[in-house]
């Protein structure tokens, strides 16, 4: 019993930067999971990725500004996510490129200023830091950072749950009743730009995305509705979370690959094992529904 | 009740979403005689709907309730009962819980006609609403269209089937490109007409100059 303990509750019970940790990682999973669902919904699943490199020149920009300071680093991704997102919304609206297009061409450009920006100054360590994220310096002033934008998205996405939800899979009819199908798409791509931003002090730019998506991607197979899609993601992130920061203080692993890489695992075993639509579900033999 | 006849692409489509607003004309106005645009109700021919969205069939067809309860209005209790209805009066009873992506072409336009059905509109506007559905479904949802004839809704459907046309549509109207003739359906559905819309000038011109005739 002990040494169980001493597994799973002691490195938390212990050590004060891996309860700061878990408590991201757990505020994170609460407003990544619902977002990235609806992304998945969306067919917009490369559309987070490519956000999430667009966040880092912002983030650079922040760092050349004012160094390692949140707030800075925080803006400036925030900022330059919001005008990618806007910028390829224009682009698609004003020309014959479509969005995945538009956000390809994008967010390259982005992502290699930003690598050019962080060169100019600062070491590759410097690099690392903001690409693959320190979760386990996750101080005060970042954690409330986390909560206020899981709980703003939260709150966000309950008000406009239902247009959101129609907009995603009958835009038409969105149309035809007068919702406002634009402004929910806008709306929504800024709750994923601040979900993104929310990780990358955490997980880096390059690991947030993996928060949102993949445990979204592996709860499509166990949920046939979005909102137990979402409840679904949210676990998933949480427990990856939890056992990838468990892995790294155990492994000497650093912590956000380790929690993608649960993640991840969580995904294989859904593809595999999955209820609904998975391999194995999709070779077992169906039952056959009578009328 | 009105049939909208023509070959493809004379713009019958076109005609049903400048009405609905969905496409604003080129030129002159559209006149909807004091009609809200809420109070219209369309089912597009090829409806852009995911058929894999996790979503089951009766929070679909509940959707028809979004004039009464906008984007924020709670369902009550007798709303899904209401939705229940609009499912059992298309035949669709006892597939409340199950996903869309599940149904059968035919149920599925089955579905999103109980949906035209609860949005309750005076104006109800269809287009192609039969294509690619079997006899049995087509009798049944125009057994619906004809309930709603007589509660005094507007129906403006469009149609291919001549036979269907004669049989439910006491007035058609004939486009191809434009107006060809509109009125009671034995006046516009003659040989001569039809022969006019099928020469419609296919011979479309590359370099088409906009057009200057005068707004008719």
């Amino acid at each position: 019993m002990n040494h169980l303990s001493d597994l799973f509750l002691s490195p938390f019970q212990d050590f004060l930067f891996m309860r700061h940790a878990l408590v991201a990682c757990l505020a994170l999973a609460l407003g990544c999971g619902p977002v990235g669902v609806l992304l998945v919904l969306r067919r917009m699943s490369l559309v987070g990725d490519a956000l999430s490199h667009a966040v880092l020149p912002g983030a650079a920009l922040g760092f050349l500004i004012s160094g390692l300071s949140l707030y800075a680093m925080t803006l400036g991704g925030l900022a330059v996510g919001l005008a990618v997102a806007l910028l390829a919304g224009a682009v698609t609206r004003l020309t014959v490129l479509r969005e995945d297009a538009s956000f390809a061409a994008l967010y390259l450009i982005s992502l290699a200023s930003g690598v050019l920006l962080i060169s100019l100054r600062g070491s590759n360590i410097d690099l690392i830091h903001v690409l693959f994220g320190t979760i386990l310096a996750v101080d005060d002033a970042a954690l409330i950072l986390v909560a206020s934008i899981t709980t703003a998205t939260l709150l966000i996405l309950a008000l406009i749950y239902r247009p959101l939800i129609v907009e995603c899979f009958d835009p038409g009819f969105l149309r035809s009743v007068g919702g406002r199908g634009a402004a929910m798409h806008f709306i929504f791509l800024v709750l994923v730009v601040l979900n993104l931003v929310a990780g990358f002090r955490a997980l880096g730019t390059l690991m947030a995305v993996g928060m949102m998506m993949v445990p979204a991607v592996s709860a499509r197979f166990w949920a046939r509705q979005v909102w137990s899609t979402a409840l679904v993601a949210v676990g998933i992130a949480m427990l990856s979370g939890y056992t990838g920061l468990l892995l790294s203080f155990h492994a000497n692993l650093p912590s956000g690959p380790a929690i993608i890489l649960t993640a991840g695992l969580c995904y294989v075993v859904s593809v595999v094992f999955g209820v609904h639509g998975s391999i194995y579900g999709r070779h077992r033999k169906g039952e056959h529904l009578e009328g | 009740m009105t049939a909208v006849v023509g070959p493809n692409g004379s713009g019958k489509s076109t005609l049903l979403k400048g009405i609905t607003g969905i496409l604003r004309p080129l030129g002159g106005h559209i006149e909807r005689g004091g009609l809200r645009i809420s109070q219209i109700a369309y089912l597009p021919q090829q409806a852009e709907i995911d058929r894999s969205f996790p979503i089951t069939v009766l929070d679909l067809v509940a959707l028809g309730l979004w004039h009464r309860l906008g984007m924020f209005g709670g369902m009550k209790k007798d709303l899904w009962e209401q939705a229940g209805q609009a499912l059992a009066s298309v035949g669709l009873e006892g597939f409340e819980r199950r996903a869309i992506g599940e149904l059968s072409a035919g149920q599925f336009q089955r579905v999103l006609f109980a949906r035209v059905l609860l949005q309750d509109c005076p104006v109800i506007l269809l287009d192609e609403p039969f294509t690619a559905i079997d006899t049995r479904t087509t009798a049944d949802l125009l057994d619906v269209v004809q309930r709603w004839h007589a509660e005094n809704r507007t129906i403006i459907a469009v149609l291919h089937n001549f036979d269907q046309v004669r049989s439910y549509f006491p007035k058609t109207l004939m486009i191809a490109r434009e107006p060809i003739g509109w009125g009671n359906t034995t006046d516009i559905l003659t040989p001569e007409n039809l022969q006019l819309a099928r020469q419609m000038s296919e011979a479309w011109d590359e370099s088409a100059a906009a057009c200057r005739r005068s707004q008719a």
